[in-house]
């Protein structure tokens, strides 16, 4: 008996293509606890290293005393930075343009820096270690506020920069100064100011606070002294770039180095960097011929490794009466700590931050961005975000609302006049960007509908007419647009390498398929969407295809996962790989059916005569023949790579909506709603969309919400554990309502704009826009985060607002 | 986050804990839940040579009744006790309390003697035990002895047991009939110690308060009782106007520490809300 034709709705559902909302291959491991991280990796032999860290925040090395340390039995080495020296390693290149101490250099310039290591036989000998050795201090002064390190007399941190009038991004003016950078058109940003009727101005700081993934950082070295290989197992978002830095640093062949990223437990900008710790490991594993073991711990992770943010902002709006925007000021005063470090595409030391003109149409904008070092650890990375979008996100959202106060407009009102309308894309912004499209309108008024705006600003109104409510209630609403899927290279290069990215996809005889990819997934789910992609191009059930990334030994050359650059970028390279492999099973399938190519159709997941659904050749018979009997003249086997160099950045966009209730005893903030419209263009899997959204949007309550590094005047930093470093539980977190539009890229192989981050950049100044709206009839116009229960409840007490 | 090492001992009964901390002397620790011992061992902040591990001391876990009195070992766990239907019916502030604390791992843990015996202000079950007049029993060298709540905190990571010393046992009595009860707590979040806290018992008789328990966590050097919020209430037909004036009273016995939680002048006005929120609740709750 013939087994039941099958209609195309379920031949295309068996598939579990693009749209599907298959679940994620990766959770099977992961819920199992059967994932493999960097702490799972021993190896025959293996070593473990451990940190000295510097317990002040600035201070002279006077005195280092490793013998009762090395006097432990058990300890194999000690190293200092003269230790490094002789092979020049005592200080890195950063991916800023600027150097860092790898261990440090006779002096120290933040507290918890990387002073010695140790290496030992186990974990707990090297941790007893690390306390033997003895380090004197001479203390220097302490800069904490950067506008302090710019006074004349502020202390010299980077004694190395002694006479460097020129940093990697122009001139430096102050021995703490590293760079300047300035975008859009300052004269015609004067101008519009000069002849406006409104403006309005707000400083606002959008404080310094961690990615926090629950993996922290490590890695695992091996070098094989007989081969000369150097095999490394490491928590990195661009394994492959690392590779590249690696081979320069040690002067070990790139081919002999193989960077291995295996599973990832969150990176969230965090794992972009090469840090001391990798660095000395892999030293350590060449000079004792033996495998180490880094993994640092919570504290250190919070500490030294890339923070993000800590911007200083000062933004200005100029308008006209009724509320048109005629030009968009920024001045930005931005703490890089002691090493600018910062994770950006070379030529932009502010990130992309000059995206801060936001959804609107303003003719007129200029922005300038003074990096400044302090006694703090490097870093500034992208946390869930494009670089510096999320600071330019908030800037743009608070100055919006703060016109609107100014001109006693709705904040909804003002954002529909100013929106770029949706016939204005492809739109060009006055910082340069070319928007590539949008429907803000549409989203705006689904999501007002949807909420009842109307119905909330009404209770708001009653309840501020009535003295004994226990509550402020404010309504936050956010109307973003992201810049994401860096880069074009002729304009984005990390250490001069483009910022491509790549896939290969190899369709094997019997018609499974495996895809591997220059990215790395750290919770995305890759490997469940990358194969969705190809699954549609291609005709191949998910199911099998396989995805793999992170081994820079099979895997082509990428520049990895961060600043929603997978899909945007990855995602790219694999349908094009995919439309090769298409083109050829093309000729393959013609072949077979004795027609000309042009006489076939493709439908689902096969070739087909065209007038003729009885004469088709599927996937799977054309890989089994692209093996056993391809066309004369065509070589055997069905594979294809791609590299894709994106033609611009993607623009996703969203329109948040959030309702606060404020205790008014306590300051506590309850949100009572949060309304999240996303509009990613193409969407993939919406199940794990909406994963990314819930995630993002969790990350960015907790910043908007709780999180802080605090520092003291000494350079302490106060609160570097989960006690109290806010990562919200279950408990903490509010209801997130989703929604969605679709407006695809044009220029985007299957209109995918990447959406992990957009929740994280939008919702952050929507709680923002809803605790100061909650306080806006008594003239407050902006509240610096986070919006702790302590910090509402001195807001409180300052307006005179009682139980 | 590595402790240095250490030996461990794991007595099966009281009386050979006893003679353990009694041989060892001051580097020992007793290991109940380990919940504030171990993390401060990582830190390095404790290095104690010795831990003895008392969880394998079957007489100190469960809740008996004897006569009036409802006897609690010291190593109940957090979540024994939320679990226990004689303190749900008799005590229900402790099980309703103990929901507050930590989250369910930590209270899969910790106990509820570990909780009193650290004498960390901080931590919650001291205020409580002061709430519910409990009788703390202790075992040393010289046999047992018996000290109410009142006279066992003693100041921060001070309380009356000696270095030699366990607490076995927490006695307390069921409620008066009717009471209402409450623990308010306000935290940053899960897992957090509380900014300010309070619990409260209540009872009414003829409409007038009859019994009356304001105690305090995390705002002094020890939990709190608040006798002269106690008094404002006691005896009178309480309105809105007298549980500000209660409130007010329970703030000028507050002495908390600054931190990353607030200052003593945030934390002191927290305990006031709490306060009236506890004693609201618990009044809600009287039957």
């Amino acid at each position: 008996m013939n087994a039941p034709v099958k209609t195309p709705e379920e031949r295309k559902a068996e598939l579990q293509g693009m749209g599907d909302s298959r679940l994620r291959k990766e959770d099977a491991r992961f819920i199992q606890g059967k994932g493999q991280y960097c702490d799972d990796i021993k190896l025959p032999g293996m070593l473990h290293m451990d940190i000295v860290r510097s317990p002040v925040a600035h201070g002279r090395i006077k005195k280092i005393n490793k013998d009762p340390a090395m006097a432990i039995p058990g300890v194999h080495a000690v190293l200092t930075a003269d230790d490094l020296k002789p092979l020049n390693l005592h200080w890195m290149p950063t991916l800023a343009g600027d150097v860092a101490a790898v261990l440090a250099d006779e002096k120290v310039h933040f507290q918890m820096q990387e002073v010695a290591i140790v290496i030992a036989d186990d974990r707990y000998i090297a941790a007893d270690a690390v306390e033997a050795v003895e380090v004197e201090y001479e203390e220097l002064s302490v800069v904490i506020d950067p506008y302090k390190a710019l006074e004349p007399d502020a202390p010299v941190l980077r004694e190395d920069l002694a006479g460097k009038t020129e940093g990697a991004h122009g001139p430096r003016d102050h021995h703490n100064h590293i760079f300047t950078w300035e975008a859009g058109d300052k004269s015609a940003a004067d101008d519009a100011f000069a002849n406006a009727p409104v403006t309005v101005s707000q400083h606002m700081h959008y404080p310094r606070v961690h990615p926090c993934p629950l993996e922290t950082c490590g890695c695992v070295a091996s070098f094989d002294p007989v081969k000369g290989e150097l095999t490394t197992w490491m928590t990195s978002q661009a394994p492959h770039v690392v590779r590249t830095v690696v081979s320069m640093l040690s002067g070990v062949p790139e081919s002999k180095v193989r960077i291995i990223s295996p599973d990832i437990g969150g990176g969230f900008g965090n794992k972009v960097g090469v840090y001391p710790g990798y660095v000395c490991a892999i030293v350590s594993s060449i000079v004792l011929g033996r495998p180490v073991k880094w993994s640092e711990d919570r504290m250190e992770n919070i500490s030294t490794t890339a923070f993000a943010r800590d911007y200083h902002m000062d933004g200005h709006l100029a308008a006209t009466e009724d509320g048109k925007i005629l030009g968009l000021k920024v001045d930005v005063v931005a703490d890089h700590g002691a090493f600018d470090a910062c994770a950006d595409p070379t030529k932009f030391p502010a990130g992309l931050f000059h995206i801060c003109s936001g959804s609107y149409d303003i003719p007129a904008a200029h922005c300038s961005v003074k990096g400044v070092y302090t006694n703090k650890a490097p870093g500034g990375v992208a946390y869930r975000c494009s670089f510096r979008v999320t600071e330019a996100v908030y800037l743009i959202e608070r100055m919006v609302d703060v016109l609107a106060q100014k001109l006693d407009m709705d904040k909804a009102e003002i954002r529909r006049k100013n929106f770029i309308r949706k016939e204005q894309f492809p739109y060009t912004s006055a910082f340069g960007f070319e928007y590539d499209s949008g429907d803000y309108h549409t989203a705006l008024e689904k999501v007002l509908d949807a909420v009842d705006y109307d119905a909330l600003r009404a209770e708001q109104e009653q309840k501020r007419s009535d003295p004994n409510c226990p509550t402020l209630m404010g309504i936050g609403l956010v109307t973003f647009t992201e810049i994401v899927g860096a880069g074009p290279s002729k304009i984005c290069d990390i250490l001069g390498v483009g910022m491509f990215d790549s896939c290969e996809i190899r369709i094997h005889p019997t018609g499974s398929a495996i895809a591997r990819m220059g990215t790395i997934t750290q919770g995305q789910g890759h490997q469940t969407t990358y194969a969705q992609i190809i699954a549609s191009e291609l005709g191949i059930p998910s199911e099998v295809i396989q995805v793999e990334e992170g081994d820079t030994s099979t895997a082509p050359y990428g520049l990895g996962t961060y600043g929603s650059r997978s899909t945007p970028v990855a995602g790219a390279a694999i349908a094009m790989a995919a439309r090769k492999i298409h083109a050829k099973a093309k000729k393959i399938a013609a072949h077979l059916l004795e027609v000309a190519e042009g006489d076939l159709d493709w439908e689902i997941d096969r070739f087909k005569v065209r007038g003729n659904d009885e004469q088709f050749k599927t996937m799977a018979d054309i890989a089994w023949a692209a093996y056993n009997q391809p066309p004369e003249g065509l070589e055997p086997g069905l594979e294809a790579v791609h590299y894709y160099d994106p033609p611009n950045f993607t623009y996703p966009f969203g329109i948040y909506l959030c309702v606060v209730d404020i205790d008014k005893g306590t300051g506590e903030s309850s949100i009572r709603r949060f309304y999240a419209l996303d509009d990613c263009g193409t969407r993939i899997n919406p199940m794990i969309i909406d994963g990314q959204i819930h995630g993002g949007l969790t990350e960015g309550f907790a910043v908007a919400m709780g999180q802080q590094m605090p520092f003291d005047e000494q350079g302490n930093l106060m609160g570097n554990t989960l006690m109290d470093y806010f990562l919200p539980t279950a408990v903490e977190t509010p209801t997130w309502e989703t929604d969605y539009t679709v407006t695809p890229s044009p220029h985007h192989p299957i209109g995918a704009k990447g959406v992990a981050e957009s929740p994280h950049v939008g919702s952050i100044p929507t709680f923002t826009s809803a605790v100061v709206d909650a306080f806006s009839h008594l003239g407050v116009t902006h509240i610096d985060m986070p919006h702790t229960a302590y910090r509402i409840w001195k807001k409180l007490k300052e307006e005179g607002v009682q139980l | 986050m590595i402790p240095p090492s250490f030996e461990y001992h794991r007595p099966s009964s009281v009386e050979e804990a006893v003679g353990l901390l009694s041989s060892l002397g001051s580097e020992a620790k007793i290991l109940a839940g380990g919940h504030s011992l171990l993390p401060m061992m990582k830190l390095r902040f404790a290095e104690p040579e010795h831990l003895v591990d008392i969880n394998r001391i079957p007489e100190l876990k469960g809740v008996r009744v004897v006569g009036d009195n409802i006897i609690i070992g010291a190593m109940t766990s957090e979540n024994a006790v939320i679990a226990d239907p004689v303190l749900n019916e008799k005590v229900p502030l402790l099980p309703e309390a103990a929901k507050l604390i930590a989250d369910p791992q930590v209270r899969n843990r910790g106990t509820i003697g570990g909780d009193i015996a650290h004498g960390d202000p901080a931590n919650d079950h001291p205020a409580l035990a002061l709430a519910c007049d409990a009788i703390m029993t202790i075992a040393g060298p010289n046999g047992t002895r018996q000290v109410p709540a009142s006279e066992f905190f003693l100041g921060t990571y001070w309380t009356a047991l000696e270095e030699t010393d366990i607490l076995t046992e927490i006695t307390v009595k069921a409620f008066p009939q009717g009471a209402g009860y409450a623990y308010k707590k306000l935290k940053r979040k899960t897992g957090d110690w509380a900014t300010a806290a309070c619990a409260v018992v209540v009872a009414l008789s003829g409409g007038s308060v009859s019994h009356i328990r304001i105690t305090l966590t995390n705002l002094g050097p020890t939990a709190l009782r608040a006798h002269d919020a106690e008094s404002v209430l006691m005896g009178q037909s309480v309105n809105d106007d007298l549980i500000r004036q209660a409130a007010a009273k329970a703030m000028e016995i507050c002495d908390p520490a600054e931190d990353l939680r607030g200052d003593a002048e945030y934390k002191t006005a927290m305990a006031g809300q709490m306060v009236q929120r506890a004693i609201n609740e618990a009044l809600a709750k009287v039957s």
